[in-house]
């Protein structure tokens, strides 16, 4: 079976580039250790949650920040959905507040994007990510746990 | 429902905790997804909410059928803070809650409005599967209360033997992993055993209050006014026969407290604080003003701080200048909060007052033990304590017992009948009181000047002499700072008993100081507006008899001091100003 050997090292070497790179943190090590038979589905239920929320969040904080009289309350509340992430987007999340309190707009425009990068980028890993693990089980191999 | 006719009733063949009935409220689908997830994996019988709102109509729908409420701080439809102050008036079960942000200032606000538990995202299986420590810990405080300890022990057994059955992975009798967190902040003791230790005096009814009571209470409430309104009166209205005035009294306290606290943090943030500047310094209010809300009458804002006034997390306590012996130790202060004006209220309210001492306790981190105050009187939490047993932060608490709410009320009783005029004519009195720095925080002292007889001038002194809030370190003990004149000493007074000030210090002026303690720094007042302060009221004293600051021990003050604090000595008799009323 050394392909799906391959595959799954793989998929090993790459979920720890993530947590190395602090994309992914002890976090989704926590979701993925609730995946069970009974939710054998359970990290992509969670992970696919997140990114409408995400999708959502950022949405609105464009949004918030395209007004003629930008409601910061709202910008602030809406930053405040991100801190629960990764602690890389949780640093932006600071500065962004910075930013917001001083109601300096362009910084705010500024971090939006860094958030959105960091979202795109977490996305695709992810994505990639399960890609990996699609093609083991199609190879009929099992998806390494990480400890 | 069977066993326990409290709830945990509920037909589940497998033993507390497992089943236990779990209402997650958060408005982020992911975590509520998350949660929901760990919870099940800890057997819990979990529901979710994504509303606060909703949250709150399930758990008046579903009387009985909720263990314990977790909830995330911030949602959009209420604050979770105000979801907490419900559910802990209406229904009075056991909350956690949730947040992205640990500041300690956000955790002082859980606490004061009653969390039982405040737990930071992302959080871990572990910390959700000792959760039912909470609910188990309330339940063993109200059998034991409705049905007297003996049987309260039974009960708690097997309970006991219930849970000691489980697997060791967390369900250990004082709840697993509770160093689970760098993340926790965790109020509860762990080392519940010790909770019956000591019950309270007497039995005290636990009353539910339902949505309907709660209801008959504020009407009874609202057409009284407010304000104005007693327990007994209450209770007279309502018409409810099985009730108590204890009880009513105690659900005034918590529903008092409540508005307030609405107010007041809207307040709090124009202004520094919750202290209300009183003219009525020489308060003829029988019931007594704690002097909480009367504050000094300076006309300075700074120091109309929270830390002024005795904020709610302000631990005033009777320090032994020496040691510790016989006082009781403080537990952190937390934040400065607005302040409890409410002992304001809670002295209308009850009729009488009279704690010899209170504590208020505001900080979560009470690892601290307290050491039973060994006066004569009850140690009582203070009731600054907002909500009820829900924050059970010590065990000694729990062995001071209750409800302090209830305690409070019972103290207060006996309190008064000593204490017929608060403001007056004791101007004589000056009384130690001296209060345990709690750790860096707020702390009362006040230093009272004992003014010889036939002295008529006053001159200025370093206010800070006069009266102080003054933020200590620990380890320094207040000692009892003797600032001499010639003729005059002035004490280092540190109000440990803010029921038992009731607005009766006085401070004279005193002409010279020479020195001040060196434990003593000048008034640290936590935001640091004692030059202000001091100048106004330095300002105040522009003659003689009426001075800024007075702080006017009763007779009763020393006496229920006396046997606990040193005095450095005698106190004197001497001619006191009235007015402003300290606000300890």
């Amino acid at each position: 079976m050394d392909i799906v050997n391959q595959l799954q090292r793989q998929y090993v070497d790459f979920l720890s580039s993530l947590y190395r790179e602090g994309l992914l943190d002890d976090q989704f090590l926590q979701i993925q250790k609730l995946q069970d038979e009974r939710n054998p589905d359970f990290v992509n239920e969670v992970v696919t949650l997140f990114f409408e929320d995400s999708e959502k969040l950022l949405h609105n904080l464009a949004i918030a920040l395209d007004q003629q009289h930008v409601d910061y309350q709202k910008v602030d509340a809406c930053v405040h959905q991100f801190k629960g992430s990764s602690s890389r987007v949780r640093n932006i999340c600071v500065s962004f507040r910075t930013c917001y309190d001083a109601k300096n707009l362009e910084g705010c425009l500024r971090c939006l994007q860094q958030v959105k990068d960091e979202y795109y980028l977490v996305k695709n890993k992810l994505q990639t990510l399960f890609r990996l693990e699609q093609q083991i089980v199609a190879a009929g191999g099992a998806i390494p746990i990480m400890g | 429902m069977d066993s326990y006719s409290n709830g945990f009733s509920s037909p589940r063949a497998e033993a507390f905790p497992a089943g236990l009935r779990v209402l997650v409220v958060d408005d982020d689908p992911t975590w509520l997804k998350i949660l929901e997830k760990m919870l099940k994996k800890c057997s819990y019988e979990v529901t979710t909410c994504c509303l606060a709102r909703e949250a709150l109509d399930l758990l008046r729908e579903r009387k009985d059928g909720f263990d314990i409420v977790i909830s995330d701080v911030n949602m959009p439809d209420m604050d979770g803070f105000k979801l907490l102050e419900h559910v802990g008036l209406e229904m009075d079960l056991p909350v956690i809650m949730m947040s992205v942000d640990g500041e300690t200032s956000r955790v002082m606000k859980g606490v004061q409005h009653g969390a039982c538990d405040y737990l930071l995202k992302p959080i871990r299986m572990k910390e959700l599967k000792n959760i039912w420590q909470h609910v188990f810990r309330k339940k063993i405080h109200e059998v034991r209360d409705i049905e007297g300890l003996e049987s309260g022990i039974e009960e708690f057994q097997m309970m006991r033997n219930g849970i000691s059955d489980q697997s060791d992975d967390g369900f250990s009798f004082c709840g697993g992993d509770l160093n689970s967190g760098r993340k926790r902040k965790d109020f509860d003791n762990k080392h519940d055993d010790k909770n019956f230790g000591d019950p309270s005096a007497g039995k005290r009814t636990r009353v539910v209050w339902t949505v309907d009571l709660h209801q008959k209470f504020v009407k009874a409430v609202n057409y009284m006014g407010f304000d104005k309104v007693g327990p007994k009166k209450i209770l007279e209205l309502m018409n409810v026969p099985w009730l108590t005035r204890e009880n009513v009294a105690s659900h005034l306290q918590k529903y008092r407290l409540y508005l307030s606290r609405l107010q007041k943090d809207n307040d709090l943030k124009a202004s520094h604080g919750g202290i209300k500047q009183s003219t009525d310094a020489t308060s003829r209010d029988q019931a007594g003003n704690l002097g909480f809300k009367n504050s000094i009458n300076i006309k300075h804002n700074d120091v109309a701080n929270t830390n002024f006034g005795i904020p709610k997390n302000t631990v005033i306590q009777n320090s032994n200048p020496k040691s510790h012996d016989g006082v009781v130790s403080s537990p952190d202060l937390g934040p400065k909060g607005p302040l409890v004006s409410d002992a304001h209220e809670i002295q209308k309210a009850t009729s009488s007052s009279g704690v010899g001492l209170h504590y208020s306790f505001g900080t979560p981190d009470l690892d601290t033990k307290y050491t039973t105050f060994s006066s004569a009187l009850p140690p009582q939490f203070s009731w600054n304590r907002e909500h009820k047993p829900q924050i059970d932060p010590n065990n000694v608490f729990n062995h001071l017992s209750l409800p302090d709410l209830d305690q409070v009320q019972v103290n207060q009783k006996t309190f008064l009948p000593s204490y017929p005029t608060p403001f007056n004519k004791e101007r004589d009195k000056l009384t130690h009181i001296k209060a345990m720095p709690p750790r860096a925080t707020e702390c009362i002292s006040l230093n009272i000047r004992q003014q010889m007889p036939g002295e008529n001038t006053f001159g200025l002194n370093p206010v800070q002499s006069e009266c102080s809030t003054t933020a200590f370190n620990p380890s320094e003990s207040i000692t009892r700072t003797a600032w001499s004149s010639k003729d005059q000493v002035l004490d280092h007074i540190s109000v440990s008993d803010l029921d038992s000030f009731n607005g009766n210090l006085i401070l004279g002026k005193n002409s010279a100081l020479t020195s001040l303690n060196e434990n003593f720094p000048p008034c640290l007042l936590p935001e640091d507006c004692s030059p202000t302060y001091f100048e106004m009221q330095n300002s105040d004293f522009s003659d003689s008899n009426n001075p800024g600051l007075l702080l006017e021990p009763s007779m009763y003050l020393y006496d229920s001091l006396k046997f606990d604090y040193e005095y450095p000595c005698d106190p004197i008799e001497y001619p006191v100003m009235d007015q402003g009323l300290f606000i300890a």
